[in-house]
């Protein structure tokens, strides 16, 4: 049906108006090329909240999602403080968020174990004062 | 029950109609946290919040919520109102709290 598709968004830093527009995006074009809405849910779910936590920790950055028939891959790179302690971003209810982030309903420190249990695959790289990339993979 | 059966039971007030009166739901769910919503939220449920910011409009879109109420007397602000309409995305609100307004629904469903 087709060989690979890319896409590429821009997530500004701090702008809670347009956060989650570009993973409502990519769940309309999954949605349209009838990817099974279960892959569909779990590519939404996880690159929402790597877009959140761009908006909220790293004032925005870049995510490329790139859609395969068996594999949907998504990059989300960023020029932000980077991840001191990943293990410790990793526990679920773990939160740096501000209190005006928490006051959105966000800073649960569900973001990065939700995007770990609804990606098939997710890779972490970070570097203080560099910048993180996470790679997350969802198979058809 | 629909969506379109919901808005006729006149139990909630509606804010904004998002087209879907046909959709049917499913269960009520009850949540603020918007990570716990975004990943526990079943396609086509209503939704009750007191959360009315556009987040809660761009989670229930992903989520594939059939409706949001919003409870408390908690409003949509400016901006969620727009994104909404934008998304066709059906809001009520209503002064009760967030059990009894969930409980009401599930009583009918």
């Amino acid at each position: 049906m087709f060989d690979t598709i890319k896409f590429t968004y821009k997530v500004s830093g701090d702008d809670f108006t347009r956060a989650g527009e570009a993973s409502s995006d990519v769940k309309g074009k999954l949605k349209q090329m009838n990817v099974p809405p279960d892959a569909v849910r779990k590519v939404a779910i996880s690159m929402y909240e790597g877009e959140i936590n761009m908006v909220i920790h790293a004032d925005g950055g870049e995510i490329t999602v790139e859609i395969t028939k068996d594999c949907i891959t998504m990059v989300l790179a960023d020029k932000g403080p980077g991840i001191k302690d990943i293990d410790q971003a990793m526990q679920a209810g773990f939160s740096t968020a501000p209190d005006n982030i928490r006051t959105l309903g966000f800073g649960a420190g569900m973001g990065l174990p939700n995007m770990k249990k609804y990606s098939d695959e997710m890779k972490v790289e970070t570097e203080l004062g560099v910048g993180t990339t996470v790679t997350m993979k969802v198979y058809i | 029950m629909t969506v379109k059966e919901l808005t006729e039971k006149n139990i909630f007030t509606l804010v904004n109609d998002g087209g879907n009166s046909d959709t049917v739901i499913t269960k009520p769910f009850a949540c603020d946290l918007l990570s716990f919503a975004m990943s526990k939220a079943s396609a086509d449920c209503a939704w009750f919040t007191v959360m009315g910011n556009i987040n809660t409009i761009a989670v229930s879109v992903l989520a594939d919520c059939a409706c949001i109420i919003l409870c408390e007397g908690a409003e949509l602000d400016e901006p969620a109102t727009v994104k909404a309409q934008q998304q066709n995305v059906t809001v009520y609100k209503t002064d009760e709290p967030v059990f009894e307004a969930a409980l009401r629904l599930y009583n009918l469903l």
